[in-house]
């Protein structure tokens, strides 16, 4: 199954769950009609928290650059001695 | 006992495509050198037609580390990433094979725990993910952060994908399953690496996940511009209807 149809179809389930509610009116209509409202502000919230968290817990690896650049000169040296051309850039 | 007569019997078939990277190639092979002591592998090069001499120094190093060992299969001009991975795979004689950036944003230090992970979980893939704890980036401002944040939920949210990150390019493959799933791959750049692994986990390969480290491109600038994201948009529509 293509994942579009996937998506559809939990968006077709909660589409058929949401008329269940207004056909059945088990909680007042004017409530009901602003559910679909409230799943899509729901969604963007979820979506930029996510995205806040994984800003604020963005991992970064400085010392790792550091640790590159010892690696480039021991190459170098190693490389030079052996007549691979590792002059300039 | 049994796991080393595996690991005798693997050979690990990596391949570098390079354009414009005559120091940086000669830096990752001592690199990969240094780091895989115990392992059969050969380094296959890919070069684009490198106006600036890749090939000479990759012929230099094939005098140091021998030719059996490091392979150029260069082709007359840029033609693309994913065909450059075909163009390798062709001349791999490994049963596993790792495709990695010759800008030394990937490390070659973390080929061990990628080899190590597949011998213990038995994957398919094994992919390296910058998201996870022992992992980072560096090298990035909050613009980049933030779009490539903004990016993985998006892609996470829509596509499920079952791996923490889409669109990293240092990656372990069971040569079969690549020869597989490259065969379905029409993207380029980006969304090439994102197709890849969305295609994998939709035929149920085993993938497993490595923390992986990823220093940005020291020399040269690699930029996320406008037409990046709409090229990335794309490709999420696209992995939406086609997988």
């Amino acid at each position: 199954m293509k994942h579009i149809v996937k998506i559809m179809t939990l968006l077709v389930a909660i589409a058929a769950f949401w008329i269940g509610l207004l056909q059945m009116s088990v909680i007042p209509s004017s409530h009901t009609w602003l559910l679909p409202l409230y799943l899509i502000v729901s969604l963007g919230c979820y979506g930029l928290l996510m995205v806040g968290v994984g800003l604020m817990q963005f991992p970064t690896c400085p010392q790792e650059a550091l640790l590159l650049q010892q690696d480039i000169v021991e190459a170098r040296e190693f490389l030079k001695q052996r007549g691979v051309d590792v002059g300039s850039d | 006992m049994d796991e080393q007569n595996m690991q005798e019997r693997n050979k690990y078939s990596i391949i570098v495509p390079t354009y414009n990277e005559r120091l940086n190639i000669a830096l990752i092979v001592y690199l990969i050198f240094k780091h895989l002591r115990e392992v059969d592998f050969e380094i296959i090069i890919v070069d684009d037609g490198s106006p600036d001499g890749t090939q000479d120094v990759v012929k230099q190093l094939q005098q140091v580390y021998g030719e059996d060992c490091i392979l150029l299969r260069a082709r007359p001009k840029k033609l693309g990433l994913g065909t450059a991975y075909i163009h390798g795979l062709k001349h791999a004689s490994g049963n596993f094979v790792v495709i990695m950036d010759a800008d030394l944003s990937h490390h070659p230090k973390y080929l061990p725990s990628f080899i190590k992970k597949q011998i213990d979980t038995g994957a398919s893939i094994v992919t390296g993910t910058r998201y996870v704890k022992g992992g980072g980036v560096h090298g990035w401002n909050l613009m980049r952060k933030l779009t490539s944040r903004g990016a993985n939920v998006l892609a996470q949210t829509l596509l499920w994908p079952g791996v923490s990150d889409l669109t990293g390019s240092f990656r372990l493959y069971r040569k079969s399953v690549l020869e597989d799933v490259i065969s379905s791959c029409v993207s380029k750049g980006y969304v090439f690496q994102m197709e890849m692994i969305v295609r994998a986990s939709r035929k149920g390969y085993h993938i497993e996940e490595v923390p992986i480290t990823f220093v940005d491109r020291l020399f040269g600038s690699s930029k996320l511009g406008g037409s990046e994201i709409v090229e990335y948009l794309k490709g999420l529509v696209y992995l939406l209807v086609t997988t």
